[in-house]
């Protein structure tokens, strides 16, 4: 598959690991209760697909897959932001961080 | 040899700190194994010659987000194990679900054709003037955009953390 | 070439008429409540605006001319081109300025007489939108425009009628209005498909030129134009679909002199009379048209004399007047209907106003057995009836002396019997018109003590309409006088353009010679004296009142034949047990059920999938991912 490569690893790694990290990050979110381990889980997911879009920008020539990981970087940086206050919100009120608690909305 | 060596080595550090991050009992750990995880991640874009994105990740996710991760476990005293436990059948079934998942994906990496011609070591899409030329021509507005969007952020975690008036 | 550059000058003051009243509708509808009593000026503004450019089109049109425009292409598809444009010629101005005149008049009056009602605002909306749509009717260009106003017309008169909406009586005489003039509506909708089909269109223009490719008399015109009268019947009050008109008193007042008097009744006149050429060209509609005309004159002024009712007394003899127009339309006397439908808009506007006036004064009475001597108390109001009173009956020199003779010496060189019928007609309205006002105006008061302090003459905005429309009703006249009396006959030398195609059509139409005319002129005035001395020997000599009880013949003529009950008994009621039945059967075996299974399906559906939200974070991240798989599976193996 990889032939035309002249030299360096295959592209297939790439997706592999990214796989890989991604699976592990689902994982994490269905594995803990603790919020914030939920919400670091979740940082885990965006920096493997990350990963993935650098791979391909790297390999295809094209600078806009990095630019597309700059503005993911950005929506983090925001989510983590008003995730944490959430967090931090939900600990003041309820003394826990365990998201099993917050089973009010149902029918 | 040596790209590979460095790629496989790299690889292994970051999955072996995601899984540390998953299952530390510990908060506090799984933060310090998420740095680490960040750091490889880190590694790998400078393989694939994207030193901008590198740098820019270590100061975002390393500098900024982790520290912040680090305050806010401190700020709940979150440290100790406080987390009562699942079940062993949520574990297990968490566990499948996430390999099959894995499974599903790496499949469907197999069934694609990449088209790949030049090795990234040549390639200098990474390097700083071609990022932020695109940044500064084409992603002009969303790049300015973006400020709109911290101020909200801001604005939102300012609004929800604070004490609320009983 | 200079008169082209005229018309098109006059396309946008034309476009402007209908929308200052649609203006005043949305204003006086939506800022009601602000606005308080100032939305009757305001309302009233705007038709006057209407009125004013009416009048500017009525000067600057050159005679002879007409202004045909489409403003926008409307409905297209296939060969079928509908396009929404005004047609201005002598026929539409007439009737604009009637309708814009009086209907601004009435609006003033409505500002006196509305005075204390909660509904002020909405009483000048409905009036606003109902003049809206009138001008609709009368300014289209196609029959499609002219249903549109239709329509609008009904559906104010409908919200008038039922105006005091807490009172069910009146909001069954609206129902009953609206109802009648639907089994109307059918046949004028009906009638326009046919002309869609057979005569390749909807405007005038395209009916009209090729409706004369048919032979007079060919099954399909007198279809349409049938259709066509069965349309003007409901509309226009005619047998056998009259009987909404006099229950639609139950509006208020000035309601009925603008709607139920002087504007929307006469549309089916301007229908027909827009439709002359295709009635001329079916004679056997023409003659049909005639004897629901005469019929309906007459049957109407039976019953009109044992009205006790005043506003009663006026809606009989509305419909025995229209009856009378559509006598001469079917006569084929088409500018002596619309001359009719003018003076009468002025003398019966005047009529219904003068009767709210005395309303007003009576504080709500309507009864003219407890009125009486009401002429000294309010003197304004006497007058005025009393000039409106001598106008309808038709003696000279006022209004309806004028349009009346004109059509009875028509009927005179069309048909003997006809002339004899509408005569005894027109004594009857004569008579009953003077019963009236001998009840209401002279002798001695017969209400109560309390009703005669009340008394008291109306404020000017109820007056100076009431005088305006006296002079009218008046003057009116001499825009029309017999060729005995002058050469030129004004109005109808005004609307020959409208009606030249028809006129050639129409075989039994001689002038009759001066001699003739001057004794159906003598005749006729002698009938009225003679019906004037009788009702002054009935009620002023003798004094009689109507009895409470009237027994034998009376009692069937007060109680109107009883034709609301024999409705009632042969379409009402079964319907009503036919209703019942598909009630019983259709609608709760068969519809509640499928909707009532709908329904428990639906229930039940939700309350066993609700389960599902169990409200715990952990469950919906797992059902989450696992569609995810799902989905990237089944697009793995497909």
């Amino acid at each position: 598959m990889n032939e035309l490569v002249e030299h360096g690893n295959p592209q297939n790694w790439y997706l592999v690991l990214s796989t890989i990290l991604f699976s592990i990050g689902v994982m994490g979110v269905l594995f803990r209760r603790n919020g914030l381990i939920i919400l670091m889980c979740v940082e885990l997911m965006l920096n493997s697909v990350n990963l993935l879009l650098v791979s391909f920008s790297a390999y295809s020539g094209n600078t806009e897959g990095q630019v597309f990981v700059f503005f993911i970087m950005v929506v983090a940086a925001a989510e983590v932001a008003v995730g944490l206050a959430l967090l931090v919100s939900i600990y003041r009120n309820l003394a826990s961080t365990d998201i099993n608690i917050l089973s009010k909305l149902k029918w | 040899m040596s790209s590979q060596l460095i790629f496989f080595m790299l690889a292994a550090l970051s999955i072996i700190s995601a899984l540390f991050v998953v299952f530390s009992r510990s908060p506090i750990y799984s933060v310090l194994w998420l740095i680490v995880c960040f750091f490889s991640i880190a590694g790998h874009y400078v393989v694939l010659n994207a030193q901008f994105l590198a740098i820019v990740h270590i100061i975002v996710y390393a500098g900024a987000i982790m520290v912040l991760m680090l305050f806010t476990v401190m700020l709940l005293n979150l440290n100790k194990e406080t987390e009562p436990h699942k079940t062993n059948l949520i574990k297990f079934a968490a566990i499948i679900t996430g390999g099959m998942l894995m499974l599903v994906l790496l499949a469907a990496m197999r069934s694609t054709e990449l088209t790949t011609y030049v090795a990234p070591e040549r390639m200098e899409t990474g390097f700083v003037q071609n990022v932020g030329m695109k940044l500064f021509t084409d992603f002009m507005l969303p790049f300015e955009m973006t400020s709109v969007l911290f101020i909200a952020a801001m604005i939102g975690a300012v609004v929800l953390a604070k004490k609320e008036k009983h | 070439m200079d008169n082209f550059i005229n018309l098109t000058q006059l396309i946008t003051p034309a476009s402007l008429i209908p929308l200052f009243p649609l203006l005043g509708f949305f204003i006086t509808a939506l800022f009601g409540k602000q606005l308080k009593h100032f939305s009757g000026w305001f309302a009233s503004a705007m038709i006057l605006l209407s009125f004013g450019l009416a009048l500017h089109l009525f000067l600057n049109l050159p005679a002879n001319q007409s202004l045909n425009f489409n403003l926008f292409n409307w409905i297209k598809w296939g060969n079928i081109n509908l396009a929404f444009g005004f047609l201005i010629d002598p026929l539409s101005l007439v009737m604009l300025l009637v309708v814009t005149g009086i209907g601004f008049l009435i609006h003033l009056y409505s500002i006196g007489y509305m005075h204390h009602d909660e509904g002020f605002s909405r009483f000048f909306s409905y009036l606003n939108l109902f003049i809206f749509f009138m001008l609709l009717l009368v300014m289209g260009n196609s029959y499609l425009i002219m249903f549109i106003g239709w329509e609008g017309v009904g559906l104010c008169s409908y919200l008038l009628i039922g105006f005091w909406f807490k009172n069910d009586s009146y909001n069954d005489a609206a129902k009953k209005a609206f109802i009648m003039n639907r089994v109307g509506d059918l046949g004028f909708l009906i009638g326009m498909f046919f002309m869609l089909f057979y005569l390749g269109g909807l405007d005038f223009e395209t009916v009209n030129a090729n409706a004369i490719n048919y032979p007079a008399g060919s099954s399909l015109l007198v279809a349409i134009t049938l259709l066509l009268f069965v349309g003007a019947m409901g509309k226009s009050a005619q047998i056998p679909l009259y009987t909404w008109l006099p229950d639609a008193m139950a509006g208020p007042t000035p309601v009925s002199a603008l709607i139920h008097a002087a504007t929307m009744v006469t549309a089916g006149i301007y229908m027909i009379a827009r439709s002359n050429l295709i009635f001329a060209l079916a004679p056997f509609t023409m003659e049909v048209v005639m004897w629901v005309g005469v019929i309906t004159s007459i049957f109407a002024a039976i019953i009109g004399i044992k009205q006790t009712d005043i506003k009663k007394v006026l809606a009989y003899s509305t419909v025995s007047q229209l009856g009378l127009m559509f006598a001469a339309l079917g006569i084929g006397a088409f500018e002596s209907g619309m001359f009719h439908v003018v003076t009468h808009a002025f003398f019966k506007a005047l009529l219904f106003l003068g009767a709210g006036s005395v309303i007003h004064a009576m504080g709500g009475e309507q009864d003219m057995r407890y009125m009486g001597g009401l002429g000294k108390y309010i003197r304004i109001t006497w007058l005025t009836f009393l000039i409106g009173t001598l106008a309808i009956s038709g003696i000279f020199p006022f209004a309806g002396f004028f349009s009346k003779d004109e059509i009875l010496a028509a009927s005179f060189g069309a048909n003997k019997t006809v002339w004899i019928l509408l005569s005894i007609s027109s004594m009857m309205t004569v008579f009953y018109m003077f019963r009236l006002f001998f009840l209401t105006f002279s002798k001695s008061f017969r209400g109560t003590e309390e009703q005669k302090h009340h008394l008291h003459e109306s404020p000017w905005t109820m007056t100076l309409p009431l005088i305006v429309l006296a002079i009218f009703s008046v003057g009116a006249g001499f825009l029309g006088m017999p060729a005995v009396m002058s050469s030129t006959h004004y109005f109808s030398q005004y609307l020959a353009p409208v009606f030249e195609g028809s006129k050639s059509l129409i075989t039994e139409h001689h002038h009759a010679d001066h001699g003739t005319e001057l004794m159906l002129i003598g005749i006729a005035l002698s009938a009225a004296a003679i019906s004037i001395g009788l009702a002054w020997s009935f009620y002023v000599s003798k004094n009689q009142i109507p009895e409470d009880e009237p027994q034998g013949l009376s009692k069937w003529v007060a109680n109107k034949f009883y034709i609301d009950e024999l409705y009632n008994t042969i379409i009402v009621k079964p319907i009503m047990v036919i209703s019942d039945i598909l009630f019983v059967l259709v609608d709760k075996l068969v519809v509640d059920l499928i909707v009532m299974a709908a329904a428990w399906i639906v229930g039940f559906t939700g309350r066993t999938l609700r389960l599902v939200q169990t409200g715990n974070t952990g469950f919906y991240i797992f059902a989450m991912v696992i569609g995810m798989m799902v989905l990237m599976f089944i697009q793995l193996v497909y």
